[in-house]
């Protein structure tokens, strides 16, 4: 559709509200051959119930129905893995459901876990997110990957998704980009903070303190995109629990786990960027009606919405979840975030579609320091962080579990249990790694509102999770 | 003897003759780090899928003859018509229509520019293209879409005109065998089997 009726864009609404109580996730690895995929869900289910103090077992008790994300069945071998994982965890006969769409199929869990909570069918469900990329070698597992473009129009040319994706980049960058070596410095510098930021995260795998320069210097992987431009590969799980608000209040009493309100809303757009139709931008209640009407002579070759250079169904996703919660501007209301990072040009494209800078002016975000725990530029700090988990490119990529990992990483921020939780030496030395001399705590001070954006490959499915204290809401009846 | 397997369509039904999968041994995986005790076993496989192109059969059947297919929305009741599509859609994506095939050959000779391209030295498993791919997005005067497809010749440049050629010698019958060179580009400059 180029144009949409009252109806489509209609602002959600939860029939009753929804909480998140706790998360957990397992170790994040590029490949993890000592452990079955169920193995790593069984980890990040107990890690949720010893933030509650509650055993798996106690836990268990109040769960009434189960969401898995698992994209690819095709690297798992294994159709119906939902149900070994849902017997493992011992939830049998309980109802479950397995859901997919791409990169935001962590997202997309969530969204569908707390519309059941939202309905009244389930006062307490499990999301659960996996993926298993390590058990193929790397062209197979491109080749795979690929299998999420268009099989006749697109998989055969190369086999290797990152093409399909690196047009749009190729676009923004000759567009809004400008093609300038300062803007290709812009983006190394989101690299080099999410590696960064990735070093004190225990459960990440991309740790590294690198340079502007060793980005710029890293292989070409399709222009301008080198490879510390990328996301990572992961194996992993990561799982929370949304409950109704009298299950919420019973299993987070005399806990250190406030629970936070969630709201999860969602956006698509064409699996081939090919079909994308010119249109309006949809805006968000931060934008002026005549706001872009001189985009296209700023940016020569900005004419076309969202064109190669925007990701449409993201800017849905925050349409309705801006309207849902009442937010009217992100970077004023909220302490914190975690975007989809697949890479640097596309966390610079997520600014502009939920509405942290207008179209065109993304890179703003990184070079006013805004971004950053602590602004670089005047050490006070950053006006609204993002990825201090590390993100895909410093902390992990494992695909379903994705979209839940940004949540249990914001979820530690509202609980105020960040460094809690991420410094504590002993799960340093249970995952195998050193923790850092330099380990820095990065909980955001007084963080009440959060925001994360789960995305599909080229932006056919994303989703905005957004959490609140539930005594620092926008809107009374959201 | 094997036979690669082939596939008629008889009488509605698929016919297959021919091998679709081989047999290989599974072997184990080792921990070299740790005794060499057993960690899994590959399990490998080699299989044939059959697809159908359905209602874009003509399309590409159209290319191994030279000819470029585009779709158009003739729906007097649409809020789309007159939208002319490619890639090829069946159906009109608002009104549900099915499109009318139109030939868009002479647009592409003469009005087709590089909307976006990506020059990829790398591939997944089972590609066919050379590397590195010079992936191109081809925008056409009139087209409400934008056609995803690879630069035989030359080196890319958003703007730049190209004009069409194709695999007919031999055609792969997928959407390889339709590709763009610079415009201007001679006939006898074009590889081996490709022609205008």
């Amino acid at each position: 559709m180029i144009t949409f009726s009252e109806r489509q864009l209609k602002t959600p609404k939860f029939m009753r509200p929804v909480y998140l109580v706790t998360a957990g996730q397992s170790k994040y690895a590029r490949a993890i051959p000592e452990k079955r995929t169920e193995e790593l869900c069984v980890d990040a289910l107990t890690m949720a119930a010893e933030l509650l103090g509650l055993t798996p077992a106690e836990l268990k008790r109040y769960i009434h129905s189960c969401y898995y994300g698992h994209f690819a069945d095709h690297f798992g071998d294994q159709l119906l893995g939902e149900a070994v994982i849902h017997d493992r965890l011992g939830l049998d006969p309980l109802g479950n459901i397995g859901i997919k769409s791409g990169g935001a199929t962590g997202g997309s869990t969530l969204w569908e876990a707390a519309k059941a909570v939202a309905s009244g069918y389930s006062d307490c469900v499990l999301a659960m997110g996996w993926e298993r990329m390590d058990e193929v070698p790397t062209d197979e597992g491109n080749f795979l990957i690929a299998s999420a473009a268009d099989r006749d129009w697109e998989s055969p040319m190369g086999q290797i998704y990152t093409g399909y994706y690196a047009v749009m980049a190729q676009k923004y960058w000759q567009v809004f980009g400008k093609a300038e070596a300062s803007f290709r410095r812009t983006l190394a510098e989101i690299s080099v903070k999410h590696h960064g930021y990735g070093r004190f995260n225990p459960f990440a795998h991309g740790g590294m303190e690198i340079t502007v320069d060793d980005v710029l210097m890293s292989p070409l992987v399709a222009d301008p995109l080198r490879a510390l431009d990328c996301c990572l590969m992961s194996v992993g799980a990561a799982c929370a629990v949304l409950c109704d608000e009298a299950t919420a209040m019973e299993l987070t009493k005399d806990t250190k786990n406030r629970p936070l309100r969630i709201w999860v809303t969602a956006g698509s757009h064409t699996l081939r960027p090919a079909d994308r139709r010119n249109m309006d931008i949809p805006l968000l209640p931060n934008e002026a009606p005549d706001q872009y009407k001189d985009l296209a002579k700023e940016f020569p070759g900005g004419e076309r919405y969202p064109g190669f250079t925007g990701f449409l169904a993201a800017r849905m996703a925050a349409y309705y979840g801006y309207r849902m919660t009442g937010i009217t501007d992100p970077t004023e209301d909220l302490d914190v975030i975690e975007l989809h990072d697949a890479f640097t040009i596309s966390d610079v494209q997520t600014y502009e579609d939920i509405g942290v800078r207008p179209y065109g002016r993304g890179r703003d975000y990184v070079e006013s320091g805004d971004c950053y725990h602590t602004n670089p530029h005047t050490g006070k700090p950053g006006k609204l962080p993002s990825n201090l988990s590390g993100g895909l490119i410093g902390c992990m990529h494992a695909v379903g579990a994705s979209g839940i990992m940004q949540v249990f990483e914001i979820a530690t921020q509202l609980w105020g249990r960040w460094a809690e939780i991420h410094g504590d030496k002993k799960r340093w030395e249970e995952f195998g790694r050193e923790k850092p001399e330099d380990w820095t705590d990065l909980q955001v001070k007084g963080a009440k509102r959060a925001l994360s954006i789960s995305h599909a490959g080229v932006g056919s499915h994303v989703t905005a999770t957004i959490l609140m204290d539930p005594d620092h809401l926008l809107k009374k009846d959201a | 003897m094997s036979s690669y397997g082939q596939v008629q369509v008889k009488n509605g039904r698929y016919k297959f003759r021919g091998d679709f999968h081989r047999l290989e041994q599974h072997m184990p995986i080792r921990d070299a780090d740790n005794g060499w005790r057993l960690v899994g076993v590959t399990k490998p496989r080699d299989m044939t899928y059959v697809h159908t192109y359905g209602g874009e059969a003509e399309f590409f059947e159209a290319l191994s003859q030279g000819k470029l297919l585009a779709t158009k929305c003739d729906n007097p009741a649409c809020e789309s018509k007159g939208s002319i599509f490619q890639p090829f859609r069946i159906h009109c994506p608002d009104c549900l229509a099915k499109n009318v095939v139109i030939d868009m050959t002479d647009v592409a000779k003469k009005k087709a520019t590089i909307h976006t391209f990506m020059v990829c030295a790398r591939s997944g498993a089972f590609n066919m293209l050379d590397k590195p791919i010079r992936f191109i997005n081809v925008e056409f005067e009139g087209v409400s879409t934008i056609l995803f497809s690879y630069l035989l010749l030359g080196e890319p440049q958003i703007g730049m005109r190209v004009a069409p050629v194709f695999k007919r010698y031999n055609p792969t019958y997928t959407i390889l065998d339709l590709s763009w060179v610079p415009a201007g580009t001679k006939a006898e400059e074009l590889p081996e089997g490709y022609s205008f």
